[in-house]
């Protein structure tokens, strides 16, 4: 009964605290400028089923692919127990399902051993790559302190989550045979029917019985404990992946987002539409983005959504030929700034978003340097395992520093003059058809 | 060459086109990329394809203004070319330049210019397939070691990647991948307006870390589809020294070189 009342009191709490976190997640996430995500809903299906639940993206890479996906795929059937955790945590029962199932019990436990087995194995090899091995994009400006930190944390937490499920397990298996009447048969289970005597063998029913209490309290304690981890950590992928990929753009790759008031602009310059028609306001409006309420909120959506595991930057062609620019960079960036912004107009709660200002933006975050350095080549959109592009907000911030604060590099200056003038990147004094008349 | 058709004359005369040619800024005024131009001019001359070029009303697609960041430069000349084709109700679009390839067909429907608009390899591949062009058992490189070069805007961008190759296996030529090939392709470092600038500080230039990729293949010559990639891959081969040993050649040129005894 104890037990009943604190897990209530815990559990409830935990999730009422994660509903909140998760509540101001989004309410950040919606900072970004409305974007209205068009497309074929079958097609948003398709990619989540492939992208996000099958991971088809990160088999570019196949063993850390395979390495992820057990992990994964332990963490996705492991809901199923947490069920019955709850169920048993709340009605005061013990594996309330195992006699409603039976040989189902049997087999959907075992199938979560095996996984959590490769599981283990897999955590274990992620540790010692992120500690020991340290693959170059995992060691890179961006990563120090607290990414890098994050990273190992999130490895073991899941240990502790498998020592959770290892201990209930293997202890219940010798307790069913103590005492059958207030531990329910689960049949043979594929690892701890071994592993528990292994382990646990020789232990008085007393111990046996605090072991498979530390355990059960153990594994569900760091689920909780994760839940609320996630809004601070990179882990939120396994929430946000999903509504990153469902919303991807549908578009052409290659087509940059149009700018309608602008296109309306120069129709009317051009005497091709009323002037009227060129809805432009007294006030000279903002082009481009200059802060995180200037991006999409699909942007804002995708930083939340990276998982920092710098596929994009280890393929772009500025970051690895010694350039400043990272795309990884580019979107943890966005992510502190909306975390500031976010902070900022929760301090002073009158202020709409647009009006916050700390007199800081994106460009304190993200140099000019690095904003000049890409070469639109999308290596990093293809590279993202989860969807995210990271060349939208790149292209975004140089909208700003061209079009609202006439800066950028010089070396375009002439290429500008040149199109609006000539109507070709290099000022040529030979007609566009010359090459007709030569050999 | 002389015979090359204006659209101004074909409209004036009354007459329908095929398909139109569109050459670009680097195809009209790059002397490197003008031969590539003359090239394909020639084979479509050779096939007899009713084509045309629009010539002087032919303007900047606005790819490197817009991805520079200024859109009200990518507008004027984006929407002045849209009202140049519409007033000739062009429908069918070539062109020899990925960068206009991507504009023209990603990016003008929004401005209100719809088009079938194709890159050059895949007419090509297109005329070899519906024997229209025929290739000669000649070409001076038969069984030579080629690589190719995925430029970005064809190949990642666009999905194009079996057009070009099918060519090359058309030239009877031993075709050796790059190490990063395809969807992984490296860029040239050309696009997103960088061939108009100097590059950002960095370790070495992007074109390098291609060519030495180029030179790992061992090939004699390396193909490419775009008139950017062509003038980076050859200034790379050309920094390394190797300008003697490693050719750099359009798709084009090649099949040219090939319908020739």
């Amino acid at each position: 009964m104890i037990q009943q009342i604190l897990f209530i009191v815990i559990a409830g709490g935990a999730l009422l605290f994660a509903a909140r976190q998760f509540l101001q997640i989004k309410k950040k996430i919606s900072l970004g400028q409305p974007e209205e995500i068009k497309g074929d809903t079958g097609e948003r299906i398709k990619n989540v089923l492939l992208i996000a639940l099958g991971q088809k993206k990160m088999f570019k890479q196949w063993v850390p692919a395979l390495m992820h996906f057990a992990i994964y795929a332990a963490f996705l059937i492991t809901q199923i127990e947490l069920l019955e955790i709850f169920f048993d945590g709340v009605t005061g029962a013990h594996r309330a399902f195992a006699p409603a199932l039976g040989g189902f019990y049997t087999f959907v436990i075992s199938t979560i051993e095996v996984l959590t087995f490769f599981a283990f194995f897999a955590t274990i090899i992620f540790l010692v790559r992120r500690t020991l091995v340290k693959p170059a994009r995992f060691t890179q400006t961006e990563m120090q302190g607290w990414p890098a930190r994050d990273g190992i944390l999130i490895l073991l937490g899941e240990l502790v989550l498998i020592a959770g499920i290892v201990c209930m397990n293997g202890a219940d298996v010798l307790l069913q045979k103590l005492d059958p009447a207030h531990y329910p048969d689960t049949g043979t289970l594929a690892v701890s029917s071994w592993l528990g005597p292994l382990l646990f063998g020789g232990l008085s029913q007393q111990s046996l019985v605090v072991v498979e209490r530390f355990g059960w309290w153990l594994h569900i304690l760091t689920v909780l404990a994760f839940l609320n981890y996630l809004p601070i950590s990179k882990h939120l992928h396994i929430v946000l992946a999903f509504f990153n990929v469902y919303y991807s753009r549908l578009k052409p790759r290659g087509e940059m987002e149009n700018m309608p008031e602008i296109m309306n602009e120069v129709k009317s310059m051009m005497g091709l539409i009323e002037a009227s028609e060129a809805d432009m306001g007294a006030e000279l409006p903002e082009f481009g983005a200059k802060d995180v309420t200037g991006l999409s909120w699909k942007t804002l959506l995708e930083a939340y959504s990276c998982t920092e595991c710098g596929r994009c930057t280890e393929q772009c062609p500025a970051n690895l030929t010694g350039k400043k620019l990272s795309p990884r960079k580019i979107m943890m960036d966005i992510r502190d700034r909306t975390d500031e912004v976010a902070a900022g107009l929760a301090v002073s709660e009158a202020v709409a978003p647009a009006d916050f200002d700390d007199g800081k933006s994106l460009f304190d975050y993200i140099a000019s340097e690095e904003l000049h350095a890409c070469t639109t080549c999308q290596a990093c959109v293809e590279a993202c395992p989860v969807m995210i592009n990271p060349m939208e907000p790149i292209l975004a911030l140089r909208r700003y520093e061209i079009l609202t604060e006439s800066k950028g590099p010089a070396d375009w200056i002439p290429m500008f003059t040149s199109v609006e003038n000539n109507g070709a990147v290099w000022a040529v004094a030979d007609p566009r058809d010359g090459w007709t008349r030569e050999d | 060459m002389s015979n090359v058709p204006i659209m101004a004359d074909v409209a004036a005369a009354g007459k329908e086109i095929e398909v139109l040619f569109w050459v670009g800024c680097a195809g009209s005024f790059d002397a490197r990329a003008q031969k590539v131009t003359r090239a394909f001019s020639e084979i479509l001359n050779a096939v007899g394809i009713n084509y045309a070029i629009l010539g002087k009303e032919e303007s900047c697609t606005g790819d490197p203004a817009r991805r520079a960041g200024n859109e009200f430069v990518f507008q004027m000349t984006a929407l002045q070319n849209i009202e140049t084709l519409n007033g000739y109700g062009i429908k069918k679009i070539v062109t020899a330049c990925p960068h206009c390839f991507n504009t023209l067909k990603n990016e003008y429907p929004a401005l209100g210019g719809s088009y079938d608009v194709i890159h050059h390899t895949q007419l090509l591949q297109d005329l070899i397939n519906t024997g229209r062009l025929k290739l000669q058992g000649g070409g001076s490189f038969n069984g030579k070691r080629i690589t190719y070069h995925d430029s970005c805007y064809l190949g990642r961008i666009n999905g194009v990647y079996e057009a070009p190759r099918a060519l090359l296996e058309a030239l009877d030529v031993e075709l050796v991948e790059m190490k990063r090939c395809k969807s992984k392709g490296l860029c040239c470092g050309a696009g997103g307006a960088q061939m108009f600038k100097e590059d950002e500080p960095g370790e070495k230039r992007i074109n390098k870390e291609r060519v030495e990729e180029v030179l790992e293949t061992g090939a004699s010559a390396v193909a490419a589809n775009c008139p950017f990639c062509l003038t980076m891959l050859r200034d790379g081969v050309t920094a390394e020294g190797k300008e003697e040993q490693v050719m750099v050649y359009d798709l084009a040129e090649l099949i040219l070189d090939k319908m020739k005894d």
